[in-house]
């Protein structure tokens, strides 16, 4: 199947062994999208490689710019101030949001329903993207996180903007689940398939909801507790079984959590600067040494590993790709299931191929 | 029952879909090329080059210090020095780019070249319909194509071009006072010199008007 199948997400090609309809055996085959990112990381300055984390998950750009900035801030050391730690969360946590939307649309779209969910999905990350496009001047690339801070503050109107939007968050997501929560044909195609147990899923090193949904209680948010999500009142929810379905409705959850956070962020939110004034656009040269930082991208856990030798490029630099971890376990939930089936297991493990291959 | 799902899903299908004949918020499709969002103040997309007053070549503000050429990552930007120097935005004699080329098709629109460009020469355009047929030398802009009026960056951005422009005002003041400061100081030395030796006629200060 593939590279060019409209079901893979990208330029992605499994090698399927059946047995008429059954899968027997499955090779995923990568890089079809290499680009190199991590050796032109080499090259480049450290505020040069920001843009490139845009196009890691070009999805949630701005978790990768902050999974980055974290870990060149803990390379250097440098304190990030309240405004901009609140600024993070709720750009964050709104692209949570958009990305858990896209990938119930794009799911049931594998299904076969098509459009209706994918089109409501995108009605709201049309807004969440228009918010983003008012605060860093881009929709989707929108090299937005700066060491110790962020680039611009926000501008005026911007917070009553985003509050107005986020209180209507919670009818749509009713919407979205009476849409689709209680669908037969989606029980039938979700329920039972792809069964990832517990055991396996901490042995592959699956992280993010796919780990959640096999019932391991497991979230950077609340483990790392990075930037200030010690501050929030947020549940973690889990599954049970581990199969499609619930990995469906973990996203359901995790966006109602999501809104939570952003109420409790668009409410606290201080005044105060945006950005650690010492911190230098040009020139920036940190001691040598290393530092691996590392959040909870909606997919999963995203790190970035930065050795430094003093210089102003960094000596090695390594993305720890959560969409590319997680997808090593797909021959184990595919094997039984019908070919149908491995196109439903592949969109509810929730892939970006530029993420994958880098 | 089975089936009872499907029904409800429809059904909410059916609300989106009767409630978008009443209600704006559920008809959210624009018709792009005959009907058009107002543009948000924020969005970047290509850099261009800034001149001041009338004359392109002798406004632009640019004194081509290869900063942006070296911070730009995908390196798109070329410059060449010129030989001699022109007054710059704030009055100060510097050099100016004699050529100044960006490929837009490998630009990814990054504004780094913005945030480091000490003289505000260099700022994002809006512009967004750029489709051509010729992907080569199209694609590759140069200085004349780039240099766009402060009057145009006013139109696209004007809360960022306000604080800019203040900015070079305070900057061209501080120039124009130690400019003044320094002829001053010149004055009242040829002065005292004029005054210390009273052979040469004591009219410094007359010539210098």
């Amino acid at each position: 199947m593939g590279p060019q199948h409209p079901s893979t997400h990208g330029v992605f090609r499994m090698d399927v062994v059946l047995d008429g309809e059954r899968v027997m055996k499955l090779k995923p085959v990568f890089g079809y999208l290499h680009r190199n990112h991590e050796k032109i990381a080499e090259h480049e300055t450290y505020l040069g490689s920001m843009p490139y984390t845009d196009r890691l998950d070009y999805i949630c750009s701005l978790t990768n710019n902050w999974a980055y900035a974290l870990a060149v801030e803990k390379l250097a050391g440098i304190q990030v101030p309240e405004r901009a730690e609140y600024i993070r969360v709720i750009t964050a946590e709104l692209t949570r949001f958009l990305n858990h939307g896209a990938l119930i649309g794009f799911l049931t779209q594998d299904m076969g329903a098509s459009g209706t969910p994918l089109m409501y999905a995108f009605r709201e990350r049309e807004t969440i993207l228009d918010l983003f496009e008012s605060l860093t001047g881009a929709r989707m690339m929108c090299n937005y996180m700066r060491f110790g801070g962020c680039r611009v503050d926000l501008p005026a109107g911007w917070l009553d903007q985003a509050r107005k939007f986020v209180a209507t968050l919670p009818r749509f997501l009713d919407e979205f689940e009476r849409l689709l929560a209680s669908n037969e044909i989606l029980m039938a195609r979700t329920q039972g398939v792809g069964v990832l147990s517990k055991e396996f899923a901490i042995n592959a090193g699956v992280t993010g909801p796919i780990l959640r949904a096999s019932g391991v209680n497991y979230d950077l948010r609340k483990v790392d507790k990075y930037g200030i999500y010690d501050r929030f009142a947020f549940k973690i929810p889990m599954g049970e079984h581990g199969d499609t379905y619930d990995r469906y409705m973990m996203r359901l959850l995790e966006m109602r959590e999501s809104v939570k956070i952003l109420n409790q962020a668009l409410k606290d939110i201080p005044e105060g600067p945006i950005i650690d004034p010492k911190t230098k656009i040009r020139g920036f040269k940190p001691k040598p040494g290393e530092a691996y930082g590392r959040i909870e991208s909606p997919k999963g856990e995203l790190g970035f590993y930065l050795v430094s030798d003093g210089t102003a490029n960094p000596y090695r630099y390594r993305v720890r790709s959560c969409c590319m971890m997680n997808l090593t376990v797909l021959e184990q939930l595919c094997i039984g299931h019908n070919v149908a089936d491995v196109v439903v297991i592949l969109g509810s493990i929730d892939i970006v191929m530029g993420e994958v291959d880098r | 029952m089975f089936g009872e799902g499907i029904l409800r899903g429809l059904a909410e299908t059916a609300r989106n879909f009767l409630g978008s004949y009443v209600s704006k918020n559920r008809l959210t499709t624009v018709q792009y090329p005959e009907e058009r969002l107002p543009q948000i103040e924020a969005y970047r997309n290509f850099p261009f080059l800034v001149y001041d007053g009338e004359d392109w070549q002798q406004g632009l503000r640019c004194v081509s210090c290869f900063i942006c050429e070296k911070e730009c990552p995908p390196k798109c930007i070329f410059i060449e020095k010129s030989t001699d120097k022109k007054p710059d935005a704030v009055g100060k004699p510097q050099f100016y780019p004699k050529v100044f080329n960006i490929d837009v098709s490998v630009c990814m629109s990054c504004q780094i070249c913005v945030e480091v460009c000490p003289f505000d020469a260099i700022k994002m355009d809006t512009d967004y319909e750029l489709s051509t047929t010729n992907r080569f030398s199209a694609l590759l802009w140069d200085k004349q194509h780039l240099a766009k009026s402060n009057e145009h960056y006013h139109k696209i951005h004007p809360t960022e071009a306000a604080a800019v422009d203040a900015q070079l005002a305070a900057e061209r003041a501080k120039v124009a006072a130690k400019a003044k400061a320094s002829a001053d100081a010149k004055a009242a030395a040829d002065a005292k010199t004029a005054s210390a030796a009273p052979a040469t006629p004591p009219v410094p200060a007359a010539s210098e008007k």
